[in-house]
């Protein structure tokens, strides 16, 4: 079963607060997570962790650096 | 043959650090590239570290560790008959630091070897100890983590220049009629070891910062719990976390994940670097003089690093 876009969302949202403290209601499809949300490139390792572990999508570090924003992520999982 | 009977148990009768006298701060790096406090502390956790001069040489600051911990423990160097050297920036290869160690130290003729796991070294020298000991090989066992990395990092460049340091931690061990140190849990990634290298003599150390640290948030925490249950422990019930300080989100990340809500997690780095193999025992005897643990507490100790190798076990706290 394929989960749907704001199921990513939420997931994400939910990551990224618990990582960084940024409030979940604040990870929007068009943010970008380093000019937006300020989330540097550590963070965003331990973000895409999470997200393997919750979604089971590994996302390598040559692909990691493309990601730049919550919507390319969700398309990432989606792909 | 016969095998004669060892102890039943080891345990870590003292700690004890050194750091050299120059204190490098964040500032002080970013006079000479390009970088600022906020950077540092905000990725690395880092705010100040020492390095030693051309004077002293790691033989020197083990000495200093090795003589602390030596004090703290009230034995003689005469009971040592074992010295174990954990250290992979000796500035040659031979002779090997143990037995300088020791010479110094006055200690006779001991068993004297060198360890290189890196930033595991200290665990894995724990472990050799605690088997010499309980195998009959050995009474007394000096062992010391020594790094002068500062000869080995390239100053210009801002990735490694303001991570890695100089300093020294040293732990005597003993034997036990109790368990004081638990079964060590160690491997390694050989497939990795492209990740942190120095190539060759006329090298600087490079690391694959973002690799690492991947390597180090997701595959540590069940090396982490794995020593706990082979030794019986809840993490919940431990008195203290002490991670290799290389990296403070690395530190709080494997901490969180471990589950070791009561523990004190050492945050050495921030005044030590990254001190490879001397980071563990130098932010124990800093904790343990603070007063920030307690004789008798148990306390996880978690090297990783090159390799890639680690090792972890549980301790009870002297």
């Amino acid at each position: 079963m394929a989960v749907t876009e704001q199921e990513i969302l939420e997931g994400l949202g939910k990551i990224i607060n618990e990582i960084t403290g940024i409030p979940a209601a604040e990870v929007t499809p068009e943010k970008s997570f380093v000019d937006d949300l300020d989330i540097d490139s550590l963070s965003m390792v331990e973000i895409a962790v999470a997200a393997q572990d919750e979604f089971g999508v590994e996302i390598p570090d040559d692909q990691l650096k493309n990601l730049k924003s919550v919507k390319d992520v969700i398309g990432f999982i989606q792909a | 043959m016969r095998i004669p009977a060892g102890a039943p148990g080891a345990r870590v009768l003292a700690f004890g650090g050194y750091q050299p006298a120059n204190v490098v701060t964040n500032d002080d790096l970013a006079k000479t590239m390009d970088t600022n406090d906020e950077w540092i502390q905000s990725r690395v956790g880092i705010a100040e570290r020492r390095l030693a001069g051309p004077e002293e040489s790691e033989i020197d600051l083990a000495v200093q560790a090795g003589g602390k911990a030596l004090a703290a423990s009230g034995l003689d160097a005469s009971d040592i008959d074992l010295v174990i050297v954990a250290t992979c920036t000796m500035e040659a290869p031979i002779p090997n630091a143990a037995g300088r160690v020791a010479h110094r130290l006055g200690i006779n003729a001991p068993g004297a070897f060198d360890i290189n796991a890196a930033c595991a070294g200290f665990c894995y020298a724990l472990a050799a100890a605690s088997s010499a000991i309980q195998t009959g090989s050995a009474t007394h066992v000096l062992i010391v983590g020594t790094e002068k990395f500062s000869h080995w990092v390239d100053w210009t460049d801002r990735s490694t220049a303001v991570i890695f340091a100089d300093g020294s931690g040293a732990a005597v061990v003993g034997p036990s009629d109790t368990p004081g140190i638990g079964p060590v849990v160690w491997g390694s990634a050989g497939d990795k070891s492209d990740a942190i290298v120095i190539k060759d003599r006329n090298s600087f150390l490079h690391q694959e910062g973002q690799a690492v640290f991947r390597w180090a948030t997701t595959a540590l925490h069940p090396v982490a719990k794995l020593a706990c249950e082979r030794a019986g422990v809840d993490p919940a019930d431990l008195a203290a976390f002490v991670p290799h300080q290389a990296n403070l989100r690395i530190i709080d990340a494997i901490a969180r994940k471990l589950g070791a809500e009561k523990a004190v997690v050492a945050h050495d780095i921030v005044l030590a670097g990254n001190t490879s193999a001397a980071s563990i025992p130098l932010a124990l005897s800093r904790m343990i003089e603070r007063g920030e643990v307690s004789s008798g507490g148990l306390a996880l100790l978690l090297g990783f690093g090159a390799g890639l190798t680690y090792a972890g076990q549980v301790i009870e706290i002297p």
